[in-house]
């Protein structure tokens, strides 16, 4: 038995040490707003924060994880930072296909919570995520306006 | 082991086709539509000898023109198929197309909400389930060739109209006043003389009852307060939250998770399996089966199930050793180019007008070019996923993302050995699409969920891993082109010739119905180009692949527009001409082309082909148009280049769709293509070797990230011409304009994409 500390609550799982973070918590927890892109942390699709730290989930094995404490897309308007970034994601009107979104709110929280006002190099830097409908200018603004 | 992909022939009833309607339906495209592509077969059967082709063509004669329910059914126009309005007014649309990213749910919602008098931002939308109400494209029901709001635009507003028309109806009836002395607002029935305000809710039930008027006056569009404007789409909030469910996010009672692995050469099938028993016993494991070409492993969870899967070890046969009628041992990329390069045969007339051959002998200069463009996957963030129950009451309910539901269904009940009204198809939203989610045989997943749950007795969801898609998606057609231009003394281009030899998925997929040799989804951006070059014969040699082809974003134009628009700036540097000059020359007959190369000039500051300084670094621009799918695009691309390296700046867009419907999402699909087609310029490559795909991941098959993301910059233009396509038609611009700016800036003439293979030098 392994205990997660998800979005402020406690979770015992029953799972194999080497188990990818992201798999527990889609098909264990069911929390399935993080998304399964490519499974070696390229596109960023599975981004949560770990003790703030935007973390690609798919390449953290649940056992590293200890009593950090986990934030997903799930409960990212409880977060106020977090509930600022989707306000201009959607006032930006930033989604299309919206898979990869999960991942770049996330990212973007994580960056605006360390970093509040990002220049133009800082955003480049955070946020490396994948988008293939090619949303990365809006997004970009709806951090800038986020920040403001 | 193959039977599981064994069509059955339907005893259908014989073809009665309407010449004035659309070329397929989707019913009678079920047996046509291969279960599995072409790699399976040899090239001699899909040439129309072998066993294969035979199967097919015994079905052709009794493909019925749609199915027997249809028959009584005109598409787009029974109100509560498409409509539900629940007792707390909260209006649900169900929608003949399936949401990817396009934003067609806001789409027709506007249109719907505009005549049916309610606020688009109260719609729910969700895809309808198969069935001949939803087959709105000239009888045929899919969600692609960026069709449909065009096709659906009037058909919607007459359905919103018509069932604002039974609510007045209704609402007069119980009120006891005439229908003239009524109003509505949004979503209320109010005669205003009483003041009384009935909900379109509570008037439903017996509104929908009536007997609906065909000839219900529509909306004057000088009065539209949603069409034409941006409103914001339905499902942001949703998709910035997580809270949006994909096929990937479903879950049912009692199921078990399913990894699999293909062949590693497509076509081979599983020999052995030497541990089958040791991976049987991992932790979580319930199941491990063989299926055509890939084993699977069925779990507990699907990390556990693709640990178990890749586990395994198995032998696989052999493929053939060399050739091009299977995936043979050999095969590659640079193979199959250089024989379609090599190829001899004659070629079919796509477009001819003009005397060519004298324009040649007259020519005072001659110029010739080889245009080349690579395989392509569709790199759609969301993986592949199908779930499948087979319901006690005989039932089998099917969650699969998909653009074609019917088809879907059809080819579902097949494999299932079901009548199709016996499968229950969801068709949930697609985390990007850009055309994966077409019937490609074995690339699709569903066929495996199937087969799963009918082994297992359990509800299945069978997940691909990404480096499954890889090995799995279906491929832009490698493309090639061969050009050849008469220039005049004056420089100007005197006639044009073409060759393409290959092989589009229009051909591939719907060949037997679309019956021209010559695929228009192989030549489409040569053919139908507006410039005045009088003496022209472009034409086309089928020459098959042994790989699964696909419908990518944009099709033909994908490559096509790069091949001709790259080739017309050849034309012009070789006659001496600026290349902007040229095009505005060529279309001086054209006013709406020539309207939008202006447009497109004057939004990026005027036409300056460069090279110019900006910030220090070397800068030019290349400029293109496309015709796609009933748009017309012109597009001007700024490069410059660093280590080798080409950065794009800025590209401008100006579009002309005819007529729009939300400026808002149509800019965002502009951009979007822009990305995907720059992402296909300067990166995408998908190398076949050895018989194998070379690419596995994001890691090895690079897309387009945020590092070469240009600023984009999306003029829409409503010439009034009649309503065109939005998702495609901004791609096939920018591989020409770019193209075209890296020749502008280092002399370097790129006839091979994409330029990550090419070294570029200032």
């Amino acid at each position: 038995m392994t205990t997660l500390h998800v979005n402020g609550r406690a979770y015992q799982v029953a799972v194999e040490d080497d188990t990818p973070l992201l798999w527990v918590l889609r098909d264990t927890l069911g929390l399935t707003g993080t998304k399964y892109g490519c499974g070696i942390a390229q596109c960023g699709a599975c981004t949560v924060m770990i003790d703030g730290t935007a973390t690609r989930s798919c390449q953290v094995p649940v056992d590293s994880v200890g009593d950090a404490d986990i934030r997903t897309i799930d409960a990212i308007e409880e977060d106020p930072v977090g509930r600022k970034v989707v306000e201009a994601w959607v006032a930006g009107q930033v989604p299309q296909c919206g898979y990869c979104q999960s991942g770049q709110v996330m990212a973007a929280t994580a960056l605006l919570k360390q970093t509040p006002n990002p220049s133009d190099g800082d955003i480049a830097d955070a946020m490396t995520n994948l988008c293939r409908c090619g949303t990365y200018n809006r997004i970009a603004a709806a951090i800038r306006q986020a920040a403001g | 082991m193959n039977r599981l992909l064994t069509v059955a022939s339907p005893n259908l009833p014989p073809p009665r086709r309407d010449p004035l309607e659309l070329q397929i339906e989707a019913q009678s495209a079920v047996p046509l539509m291969k279960p599995d592509g072409v790699s399976n077969l040899s090239r001699r059967a899909f040439l129309g000898f072998g066993a294969s082709a035979l199967v097919l063509g015994a079905l052709l004669p009794s493909m019925p023109v749609r199915a027997q329910t249809a028959a009584t059914v005109k598409p787009g126009t029974r109100i509560p198929a498409f409509l539900v309005i629940g007792k707390d007014n909260a209006v649900t649309l169900l929608s003949p197309f399936v949401e990817g990213g396009q934003g067609i749910n806001t789409g027709l919602a506007q249109i719907v909400g505009e005549e049916l008098d309610v606020n688009p931002s109260r719609f729910t939308v969700e895809c309808a389930p198969p069935g001949p109400d939803y087959a709105v494209i000239n009888g045929l029901r899919m969600t692609g060739g960026s069709f449909s709001t065009r096709s659906s635009y009037p058909l919607m507003r007459r359905l919103g109209a018509t069932a604002r028309d039974l609510m007045i109806r209704a609402a007069s009836a119980k009120l006891k006043v005439k229908p003239q002395s009524l109003t509505t607002e949004d979503g209320f029935v109010i005669h205003a003389a009483s003041g009384k305000r009935l909900s379109y809710g509570e008037l439903a039930p017996v509104a929908l009852a009536l007997p609906p008027r065909d000839d219900v006056a529509l909306r004057d569009p000088a009065s539209f307060r949603y069409i034409r404007q941006p409103v914001a789409r339905l499902d942001v909030r949703a998709k910035s939250t997580g809270k949006a469910v994909y096929a990937i996010d479903q879950k049912l009672e009692g199921m078990l998770y399913a990894a699999v692995r293909h062949a590693p050469n497509q076509g081979t099938s599983v020999q052995t399996i030497a541990n089958e028993a040791a991976v049987a016993a991992m932790p979580g494991v319930h199941s491990v089966h063989t299926l055509p070409g890939a084993v699977a492993v069925a779990a507990d969870s699907w990390w556990r199930a693709r640990k178990a899967v890749e586990a395994l070890s198995v032998s696989w046969s052999a493929p053939a050793a060399t050739g091009f009628d299977t995936v043979a041992a050999d095969y590659a990329s640079s193979g199959l180019l250089g024989a379609l390069k090599s190829s001899t045969e004659a070629g079919l007339s796509a477009e001819t007008e003009g005397d060519v051959a004298a324009a040649f002998a007259k020519a005072a200069k001659v110029i010739e070019a080889d245009y080349d463009a690579p395989y392509l996957a569709h790199g759609q963030l969301e993986p592949p996923s199908s779930m499948a129950r087979f319901n006690q009451d005989g039932t089998l309910e099917l969650w699969a993302p998909n653009q074609m539901p019917e088809l879907f269904q059809s080819v579902a009940a097949q494999t299932a050995g079901l009548a199709p009204d016996k499968v229950i198809l969801h068709s949930p939203i697609l985390g990007g699409f850009f055309g994966r989610h077409f019937l490609y045989g074995s690339a699709n997943p569903f066929l495996q969920a199937i087969q799963l749950a009918k082994a297992t007795g359990r509800p299945v969801k069978v997940l691909w891993s990404r480096e499954e898609e890889f090995r799995m998606d279906a491929l832009r057609p490698l493309s090639f082109s061969r050009f050849r231009a008469a220039i005049g003394k004056d420089g100007r281009p005197t006639a044009i010739q073409a060759r393409t030899v290959g092989e589009g998925p229009l051909g591939r997929w719907f060949g037997a119905v679309f019956k021209d040799p010559v695929d228009s989804s192989a030549v489409e951006g040569i053919t139908e180009k507006p410039y005045a070059i009088l003496n022209r014969r472009m034409e086309y040699v089928k020459f098959p692949h042994p790989v699964t082809i696909a419908f990518w974003r944009s099709v033909g134009h994908s490559m096509n527009d790069f091949f001709y628009e790259g080739f017309l700036d050849e034309i012009a540097d070789a006659g001496g001409l600026d290349p902007f000059a040229l095009r505005m020359e060529l279309l001086k007959d054209k006013p709406r082309h020539a309207k939008l190369l202006e447009t497109v000039a004057a939004m990026s500051g005027g036409w300056k082909r460069g090279p110019y300084e900006v910030d220090g670094t070397r800068r030019a621009r290349g400029v293109s148009m496309a015709s796609p799918f009933g748009s017309e695009t012109a597009t001007i691309a700024e490069v410059s280049v660093q280590d080798g390296e080409t950065q794009v700046h800025n590209v401008w867009v100006a579009f002309d769709p005819g007529s729009i419907v939300n400026p808002a999402i149509v800019k965002s699909q502009v951009e979007s293509a822009v990305a995907l087609g720059l992402s296909a310029t300067l990166f995408e490559e998908l190398v076949y070797k050895d018989g194998v795909r070379q690419s596995h991941n994001f890691d090895d098959y690079p897309i387009l990230s945020r590092r070469s993301m240009p600023a984009v910059h999306v003029e829409i233009v409503e010439s009034g011409a009649p309503m065109g396509g939005v998702g495609e038609p901004g791609l096939p611009g920018v591989p020409p304009a770019v193209v075209n700016a890296v020749a502008a800036l280092t002399g370097q003439r790129i006839r091979s994409l994409p330029l990550a293979k090419n070294r570029i030098g200032v």
